[in-house]
């Protein structure tokens, strides 16, 4: 390990470097601008020094001496570009390519693979080798993993992500000698979480996925790092987009962008799971149902009739936002809703307390956790959630935290998930009484007795825990209300950082954007509440509400009365049919994130910047949606979203033949680097509002364009007012092979959770 | 079961016990057993190590390293177990020595990795023994009982208040096993897949304690260096090589066997004296000296002696004491063949180099010895080979390449004389249809 | 599953000998290919219980090491060293004798009397007494064709007896 009090000084062919003591000798030169190549390191995962092609000459040492896993020290004189070197490299190379299929023109890596890459750079052009390569057919070993072995340098990096860095342990090396093989743990076929972790490390085309192989070329795809539209984590994956008839199409998530949080970390979710942006039930033009059927309709026939029926509600209208949609997107809905429509009539589903969380932290005048912090912390608390299931990178960064510097974990849990594994301390509770663990803790024997754990266990993990001098707490949606303020009042003191565990991708945005009853966007108390979501789907099924608005969400199916949504003249706007939708009198449909830009924030408040990626023509973002309707409804659309100059939506509209013409002002400013400034339909806008109104949402602009997350904060909430309202929490429990409504519609997804371990309850949001 | 021989020249110290019997603790014990790890105690691990490095002893596995300069490097606290380990993976082709050691004397490897233990502070060694040598795994096991029996293992050995217990342990067929660091993996349950060093196993070895490697042979001939001295053993040697080792003469000899000769011993005496001469009459072609993986000698290169620097200076080792003598009728491309078929055979595959190095020398040995070769194959040989040396993970690579190097160096027209498909000069051809497909 | 007595006899001596459990796992291995003719897949299945390691770790180890297989031998596997000593004294045509005199393919096959098989083997640490061979365990030295065929004879006996 790295120790970066105490720096040593060598000399790497002939320049002064300086690195920190226990660096390896490779690190050190790259932090130095000196690049050795290699196959086998991979910096985080165990050393192997196997592939011999960061050979380098050190002084003193009769032998070449391999730079990934020597230590840098001091006075230590190290050659990488001598004729030796050079000459070892290249030979290295020739030696591994005598078995190596040269069908780089079909391979999926060709263009983007590293054993390509250093034979142009290191030069073996010339082959020496006559002989029949060795051949071994190719397997699949999952519904999304190829192995080809004769493509396999045998680096070993599938097998350490997958054991290391997992903790899956599912591949492993088989035979000896040029017979080795990777091989998956239930003979030919891989028993996984489907993560494909391994494909994305192989350095090669040894490893594929079902979802991308033997369709493009990596040239032929435009690449954006975007935010993942599944779990609340927020991992940045880059989405690979090519053209097609549709518009374009997605045919590839990867981590290879490496600018997020999370690293090279990325779920199977994330990888895998975009094939239901063009599935073929996905709808592309609006509907209106004529005599209980849906026929097409023009954008502009069916916002005029959603206008229309909207200004007829009045306050009699029932908003119902998501946990997917930007913040944009969020705030915009509430503030049309508030101060357009004049409904306080706004909800959405509810996976976590976030509402409770921002009252305790600002009563506690306690911080928030970052995800960033959570790798770095020295010890951690975690009560209830189950990372590896439902925030499979935190369950990443908890790993590598104690991998790499043994942090501690401590687990209260009603189940022994698998983290417990990695945990210093594990303790067992009752399920639904994790929230008295706080009360417990500080001496309460209530509180301990219904936690059902004697004081044998309950003692030890206090002691343990209480001589922590620094604490990251991370909470799941078991904790909620009081239980939220105890914990937070009992750990707060001790300068503990909290993390609160929701569900989807924006479930903290749409918190925190004001997507309720009885808060404004900032948990600022509203001055009349309006009806919650279940009150309001009991209004609707009685009768008594005009219109029903369900924006990106898919409340049907939670709710058991249909009455709800076939009474009142329903609007809803998804990519799909779903159970809420084909109640709709208007279907609107709508993008997703990776086909629109705005900001999101995960459940850890890292707020961060989806970019577009994607386009499907006939769709629209819910923000030109929402604006289209304000519009035809007569809104002054500059107070809703104060840009100066312009002032007709339809200045901003989108692409594509459905729209009926050519999205002018689109071309125009995006050819000239304007679009930011001049369109109504540029979140930014939107977003300095947010910046101004939202508490903690007043962050660096610069970073977050630039692609950092920006921590927001909970800390100047006013939490007078802020009630606690845990019967309306409904978590998803969305598993790893489950995404809620969404999810449903990935192909791919379902096949993986078919083969796996008998996925999870499906929590559709 | 091996057939023992005798020669007058023979200097009789590692197996002066040969078939009499030691394998019994009782005859062991008639015959000086135990006794060296008596004193052993009696000197305590600073006088040992002095005796071993008197003694001049260097390792019998295959390196030559200095035995007691090895024990010294152990540090003497350390939080964690130490450990010896008796390396009685013997598979070096051409060496078949540790197998009659465990066969008559396998007392005198438990003394020995006694005496290393006590020398180092350590209080459990394990014998590891190839798997193919299923019987003698069963004498050991017998021994060691019956060292337990008589209280000179487990708790409290002589008396002394030292513990120490002594382990056997089988390995399942690996060469690699044989290499000290894939050894410890194997004996750890683990694939044979060799340990980055540093840090060296006398620092983290077994189960992350520091751990004494040695040879059977070496271990066996410690007890000896203790009861004649130091001095005395080093002296039946030559300069900075003490003592004897047992020297497996095979191939087309006379009189193959096993026979113990003092280092520095001339080689040449050792195949036409000791090993009886080139057999049926004919003519020396070449000696591989050390075991398969050191370069031959040519019949005109053998006047030089045994020992660990003559042999380096005739640019070749001692390595494991396994002198194959090829007579003038043995095709070289046929012999280098069947050496890389074995290297290829046992590489880990960890590491390119060797993996990849191995596999292509094979087939290019292959066919050219089929008669499918082209000139530059004989470059490309040599290219690959010199490509292998210093580069790979471990030192099977450069076992592996350092033989046909050889060859191809020293051959070179015998190479020559298998190109444009003409057969093999000696017949020794394979049949055409092994013939592989060529892809140029 | 359960393990014969002396198998279980055996991992119970074994298992005390080291510090950490799984490393018996080579040698066991090997004497429970021994009791069964190879290594079953409830073999696997009971050590991965017992040593606490993944069914697919225990695979990697047994694909590792050339005596260990999952499949049946014949009862006599005739393992026959063509390595550079036994090369150079005749060991190739001992294994072609072998092999013909008893009609298998080397490495793979069973006679139809599931009696024998026949391997090719590196060295075997019998250089000085070439031709060499092993019958399962047992060693045949300075072998002839002669000889071989006496030793296959005498072990064909040797199980028609029992
Ligand atoms: C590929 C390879 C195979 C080896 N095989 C053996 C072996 O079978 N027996 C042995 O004693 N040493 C073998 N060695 C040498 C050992 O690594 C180690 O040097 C030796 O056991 C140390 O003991 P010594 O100092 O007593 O010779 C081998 C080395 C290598 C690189
Ligand atoms: S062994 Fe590999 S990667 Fe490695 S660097 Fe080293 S040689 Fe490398
Ligand atoms: S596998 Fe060890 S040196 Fe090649």
């Amino acid at each position: 390990m790295a120790d970066a009090t105490q720096n040593v000084t060598l000399t790497v062919n002939g320049k002064t470097i300086t690195a920190a003591k226990g660096t390896l000798l490779i690190e050190a030169c790259k932090q130095n601008g000196i690049e050795i190549p290699a196959f086998c390191y991979y910096p985080g995962l165990s050393l192997q020094g196997a592939c011999r092609m960061c050979l380098v000459e050190i002084e003193k040492m009769p032998k070449m001496q391999t730079a990934c896993t020597t230590p840098v020290a001091e006075g230590m004189v190290v050659q990488t570009e001598t004729e030796k070197v050079v000459q070892a490299r290249k030979s290295t190379l020739e030696i591994l390519l005598a078995n190596h299929p040269l069908d780089c023109p079909v391979c999926d890596a060709g263009g983007e693979c590293e054993l390509q890459d250093m034979t142009y750079k290191y030069g073996a052009g010339e082959s020496k080798f006559i002989d029949i390569k060795s051949h071994r057919d190719e397997q699949q070993w999952s519904p999304v993993i190829f192995y080809d072995r004769p493509r396999c340098i045998l680096c070993y990096r599938c097998v350490r992500v997958c054991g290391e860095g997992m903790d899956v342990w599912a591949l492993g090396i088989q035979n000896r000698g040029q017979g080795s093989v990777i091989a998956p743990n239930q003979g030919g076929k891989l028993d996984c979480e489907d993560c494909g972790e391994c494909i994305d490390i192989c350095p090669v085309g040894a490893l594929t996925s079902s979802t991308y192989r033997y369709k493009t070329r990596p040239w032929e795809m435009t690449h954006t790092g975007t935010v993942c539209a599944h779990c609340a984590d927020g991992c940045i994956t880059t989405v690979g987009v090519r053209r097609s008839d549709t518009g374009s199409e997605i045919v590839r998530c990867d981590n290879r962008d490496r600018s997020g949080l999370n690293d090279d970390f990325l779920c199977g979710k994330g990888r895998f799971a975009f094939d239901f942006a063009s599935s073929k039930e996905r709808v592309t033009t609006p509907l209106i149902k004529r005599d209980g059927k849906f026929v097409a309709a023009t954008w502009a026939e069916a916002v005029e009739l959603v206008a229309a029926r909207f200004k007829k509600a009045g306050a009699s209208l029932g908003v119902i936002g998501s946990n997917h949609t930007t913040n944009e997107e969020n705030y915009l809905l509430q503030k049309f809703a508030r101060t357009v429509l004049r409904t306080n009539h706004i909800d959405h589903h509810r996976t976590a307390d976030y509402p409770s969380f921002a009252r305790a932290i600002a009563s506690s005048k306690a911080q928030t956790a970052s995800l960033k912090d959570v790798a770095a912390a020295s010890a951690v608390l975690l009560i209830g959630g189950n990372p590896s299931e439902e925030h499979p990178f935190l369950a990443w960064q908890l790993r590598t935290a104690v991998r790499q510097h043994r942090q501690k974990i401590y687990v209260v849990n009603a189940a022994p998930i698998k983290l417990k594994k990695q945990a210093a301390h594990f303790l067992q509770v009752t399920s639904g009484k994790e929230g008295e663990f706080a009360a417990a803790f500080s001496g309460d024997a209530a509180a301990l007795a219904h936690l059902g754990v004697d004081t044998a266990r309950f003692d030890p993990f206090t002691a343990a825990l209480a001589s922590e001098s620094s604490l990251l707490v991370v909470f799941g949606s078991e904790l909620r209300g009081a239980g939220i303020d105890k914990l937070v009042a009992t750990f707060a003191p001790k300068g503990a950082k909290f993390l609160c565990l929701g569900d989807y991708a924006n479930s903290r945005g749409a918190a925190d954007m004001g997507l309720f009853p009885d808060l404004l966007p900032g948990y600022q108390k509203a001055e009349n509440s309006g009806l919650a979501l279940p009150q309001m789907l009991d209004a609707a099924a009685a009768g008594t509400f005009e219109a029903l608005w369900v924006v990106g969400a898919n409340p049907a199916a939670r709710h058991a009365d249909v009455n709800a949504f076939a009474k009142p003249f329903l609007v809803v706007q998804d990519m799909f049919l779903t159970e809420t939708a084909q109640h709709a009198d208007v279907f609107l449909p709508a993008s997703f994130a990776y086909e629109k830009a705005g900001t999101v924030t995960n459940t850890a408040g890292d707020l961060q910047r989806l970019k577009k990626a994607s386009d499907v023509h006939g769709v629209k973002p819910d923000f030109e949606i929402i604006l289209r309707i304000a519009e035809k409804m007569g809104a002054d659309i500059n107070a809703l979203v104060p840009f100066r100059g312009y002032t007709s939506a339809d200045a901003g509209q989108s692409r594509g033949p459905q729209s009926g013409e050519a999205d002018r002002n689109a071309v125009f400013t995006e050819a000239r680097g304007l679009e930011a400034k001049t369109s109504p339909l540029d979140p930014t806008i939107t977003l300095e509002e947010i910046a101004q109104t939202v508490p903690g949402y007043a962050v660096s602009r610069l970073k977050l364009l630039a692609g950092e997350a920006q921590p927001t904060t909970l800390v100047q909430i006013d939490p007078a007012g802020i009630a606690s309202h845990s019967e309306l929490i409904v978590p998803a429990r969305n598993g790893l092979y489950a995404s809620g409504t969404l999810g449903g519609y990935s192909e791919t997804l379902r096949a993986m959770g078919a083969t796996h371990r008998a996925a999870e309850p499906v929590g559709a949001d | 079961m091996a057939t023992l021989v005798n020669h007058p020249d023979e200097v009789k110290i590692v197996s002066r016990r040969f078939g009499q019997g030691a394998a019994n603790i009782d005859r062991y014990l008639e015959l000086d057993g135990y006794k060296a790890v008596q004193k052993a105690l009696e000197l305590g691990p600073d006088g040992i190590i002095a005796e071993m490095k008197a003694s001049n002893l260097r390792g019998r596995g295959g390196a030559g390293f200095p035995t007691g300069l090895k024990w010294s490097f152990v540090p003497k606290e350390s939080a964690k177990p130490k450990y010896v380990l008796c390396n009685g993976d013997e598979s070096e082709p051409g060496t078949c020595k540790d197998r009659l050691i465990f066969e008559h004397d396998p007392h005198s490897v438990i003394e020995g990795a006694m005496i290393a233990a006590i020398a180092v502070g350590s209080h459990a060694a394990y014998i590891y023994i190839r798997g193919e040598y299923r019987y003698l795994l069963e004498i050991m096991q017998k021994a060691i009982a019956d060292a337990y029996a008589k209280g000179f293992a487990g708790k409290n050995i002589f008396g002394s208040g030292y513990d120490l217990e002594v382990y056997w342990h089988g390995g399942a067929g690996a060469y690699e096993v044989g290499e000290e660091s894939a050894l410890m993996e194997s004996l750890e349950g683990k694939r044979g897949v060799p340990r980055i060093r540093p840090p060296f196993p006398a620092v983290v070895g077994l189960w992350g304690g520091p751990t004494v490697i040695n040879n059977a042979e070496t271990l066996a001939s410690v007890p000896h260096v203790l009861l004649m001295g130091g001095k005395a053993y080093a002296e039946v040697g030559v300069e900075r090589n003490g003592g004897t080792r047992l020297f497996s003469l095979s191939g087309h000899l006379a009189r193959p066997g096993v026979y113990e000769l003092p280092l520095g011993y001339s080689l040449r005496k050792a195949i036409y004296e000791v090993g009886g001469g080139v057999a049926n009459g004919r003519q020396l072609k070449a000696v591989v000296p050390g075991g398969s993986s050191t370069p031959c000698l040519k019949a005109d290169e053998i006047d030089i002696a045994l020992d660990f620097d003559s042999t380096m200076k005739a640019g070749t080792m001692l390595g494991s004491g396994g002198i194959v003598v090829l007579d003038d009728q043995t095709c070289i491309v046929k012999f280098a063949l069947r050496t890389i078929q074995f290297y290829r055979h046992e590489s880990c595959g960890w590491c390119i180099p060797c993996r990849e190095g191995t596999d292509w020398l094979q087939k290019s040995l292959k066919r050219f010895h089929a008669g499918g070769g082209v000139a530059k194959d004989i470059d490309n040989i040599r290219y690959l080979a010199e490509n292998m040396l210093g580069r790979t993970f471990c030192p099977l690579g450069d076992a592996a390449a350092m033989p046909i190097l050889g060859f191809v160096k020293k051959f070179r027209e015998e190479f020559e004389a298998h190109l444009d498909g003409r057969p093999c000069p000696f017949g020794q051809h394979d049949a055409p249809h092994a013939l592989p497909v060529l892809s140029h | 599953m359960k393990f014969s007595d002396q198998l279980e006899a055996r991992f119970a001596g074994m298992i005390t000998h080291y510090p950490a459990r799984r490393s018996l796992l080579v040698p066991f291995l090997l004497y429970s290919q021994d009791e069964y003719g190879y290594v079953t897949d409830e073999v696997i299945a009971e050590l991965s219980r017992r040593l606490e390691i993944t069914e697919l770790d225990i695979r990697n180890v047994i694909s590792y090491y050339s005596m260990l297989r999952t499949k049946p031998a014949g009862r006599f596997n005739v393992q026959v060293c063509t390595n550079i000593c036994c090369l150079l004294r005749g060991g190739e045509e001992m294994l072609a004798h072998a092999r013909e005199k008893l009609g298998v393919q080397v490495n793979k096959g069973i006679t139809p009397d599931g009696m024998f098989s026949v391997e090719e083997v590196e060295c075997i640490g019998a250089c000085s007494w070439a031709p060499a061979m092993q019958v399962n365990y047992t060693f045949h030295e300075n072998l002839t064709p002669e000889k071989i065929d006496k030793i296959l004879d005498d072990y064909r006996s040797e199980a028609a007896h029992k």
